[in-house]
């Protein structure tokens, strides 16, 4: 088995005149998940078409299972499943149907589509609403569906563009575990999302990207770390913010900070210690990007 | 331990064909309202041209004998207009990609589309026979004319639907492609469907004449009541093979342009 999953070097892409990736470069290994965390419209979604050759790229390699994107896309596919933005089931067929549909253009028997049907809907928690129409399905059981669907047959690489977005918490952390449960299987996981906390619980390494490049990579933590630690706040009494500090959490750090504190502020005034928010890691990366930007 | 199978197989082309049939009957069973129109469109059609309009075009009272061929290629084109909404929704709500990234000829989804049109329209077209018999309809056809016309009705109604498919291909959204197939549901009017064409003014009537609607009409309403057919089969056959020709091509680069790689 190739030691990397995914292998992206110098990609670039623009459509037209718009560039999208100015020169990603990022390795994936076998085996683990990774998160690609950034706004809309960072080049997310590009780049999960450019691996799951779905999308042309301009310039660079793209090696996806140890097959190339752009020369061997049979491979490729073979090697692959793509789970979109938008769940893609069909709405009009029952979910225990997509099911077997997916099967059966995977290339499995009838007999062998229906018993991998009967498992997955057994492991994605779906056996009660096997035989309902999936445009009867809550947004967290379309999102299960989805991800049955992307498991019909065995793919060593899956892509997942979004899984959660737009799903209330219960569902998101159902579906958290189910796809952690994949990294147990043996399966390379490549994610995006918007959610810090999504890249946070999930992956084994992140990469941030904004305006076509990666302008951080690392664990979750490593990444914190670069944003800085938490933050102290204090809010009077109509909750306006009236000041912030930077503390590192511990005992001492925090009192030297509300002994500064109890002497400026109004003794109503509110306090409450904050973790970094993904507002603060793309304020953080994005404007040291910006500043590397204008020097160079 | 799960069947998950380590090497992939890719399904052969007629699977994946059978698979994307399936999946549009089942669509087409499924969606009422298109059902309802395929089944009930036909009936009111019949009676509407049998009943309100046929007694002040034709006083004889075989109007309804008159009428058939021309009622099964109005509920045809109607019955076909669908195909573009099912195919621009395929393309716009995402499950396209997932086939495009799987390792199969993903334009297959369309050929079911059309497969589950063309059965659609041959209940249809029975239940206008059927109908139309009820009615009075007397017709004259011996076994290989009913043989000719229906072969020539199904051409007919594949033109019409792989046509509209490549409507759906291009227009940008479901709604918009159900708006656009509105100048070819006309043509039945302006051909001989319903009236001779020569009760139509001159200007009307060169237009009238030469379109393909009308060999296809005269060529049915022969085959079924009898009458000579003239050149009017070879040119229903030419007009509908070459529109078909036209058709496939269309939808393949329209396919290309939309599912390709950019």
């Amino acid at each position: 088995m190739n030691q990397n999953a995914i292998e992206v070097k110098g990609l670039v892409k623009s459509f037209g005149k718009a560039a999208i990736l100015k020169g990603v470069n990022l390795t994936v290994p076998s085996g683990t998940i990774f998160a690609l965390l950034g706004p809309n419209g960072a080049g997310k979604t590009t780049l999960i078409h450019i691996l799951s050759t779905l999308t042309k790229l301009d310039e660079g390699s793209v090696k996806v299972a140890g097959f190339d994107v752009e020369s061997e896309q049979k491979e490729v596919k073979r090697s692959i499943s793509l789970t979109g933005q938008f769940a893609a089931v069909d709405e009009l067929l029952t979910g225990a149907e997509n099911l077997r549909m997916m099967c059966r253009l995977s290339g499995l028997s009838t007999d062998d589509a229906n018993s991998r049907t009967r498992e997955l809907l057994r492991q994605f928690d779906l056996e009660d609403a096997a035989d309902k129409r999936a445009k009867a399905y809550s947004g967290g059981m379309r999102r299960r569906l989805d991800l049955a669907i992307s498991l019909v047959t065995h793919r060593p690489v899956l892509f997942l563009d979004e899984p959660t977005t737009g799903l209330d918490t219960i569902s998101r952390r159902t579906l958290w575990e189910m796809i952690l449960g994949l990294k147990q299987q043996g399966i390379t996981v490549f994610l995006t999302t918007q959610y810090l906390e999504e890249a946070d619980e999930l992956a084994d390494e992140i990469a941030v990207i904004h305006g076509g490049r990666i302008v951080a990579s690392g664990t979750a933590d490593e990444l914190k770390s670069r944003v800085g630690g938490e933050v102290i706040e204090l809010r009077n009494s109509q909750d306006e913010l009236i000041g912030t500090y930077p503390t590192s959490g511990g005992l001492a750090d925090v009192r030297q900070v509300l002994n500064s504190a109890a002497h400026a502020f109004h003794p109503d005034t509110k306090i409450t210690i904050r973790k970094p928010s993904m507002d603060d890691v793309f304020l953080a990366l994005t404007s040291t990007a910006t500043k590397e930007a204008s020097i160079s | 331990m799960n069947s998950a199978k380590a090497v992939q197989k890719s399904p052969s082309l007629l699977t994946t064909n059978l698979v994307f049939i399936g999946r549009s009957l089942r669509h087409s069973l499924r969606n009422v309202e298109s059902l309802l129109m395929a089944i009930l469109l036909p009936i009111f059609l019949m009676l509407l041209f049998t009943y309100v309009f046929g007694g002040a075009i034709d006083t004889t009272g075989q109007y309804v004998t008159y009428v058939v061929p021309g009622i099964i290629l109005l509920c045809a084109g109607f019955g076909s207009s669908s195909t573009a909404i099912d195919v621009a929704t395929d393309m716009t709500n995402g499950i396209i990609d997932r086939f495009r990234t799987m390792p199969i000829r993903a334009v297959s989804v369309v050929t079911g589309h059309v497969v589950a049109s063309v059965a659609r329209n041959m209940l249809a077209t029975c239940i206008v026979i059927g109908v139309a018999l009820l009615l009075g309809f007397q017709p004259e056809a011996g076994l290989s004319d009913w043989l000719f016309a229906l072969g020539l009705v199904v051409l007919f109604i594949l033109t019409y639907t792989w046509l509209f498919a490549a409507i759906g291909l291009v227009t940008g959204s479901p709604a918009a492609a159900g708006g656009y197939g509105f100048v070819l549901l006309f043509l039945p009017y302006l051909s001989s469907a319903f009236v001779p064409t020569n009760t139509m003014p001159s200007w009307l009537q060169g237009f009238a004449n030469h379109q393909p609607i009308t060999p296809v009409i005269e060529a049915l309403r022969a085959l079924l009541i009898g009458g000579p057919i003239g050149n009017n089969g070879w040119i229903a056959l030419l007009w509908c093979a070459g529109i078909l020709l036209l058709s496939l091509i269309w939808c393949a680069v329209a396919f290309r342009m939309r599912a390709g790689r950019r």
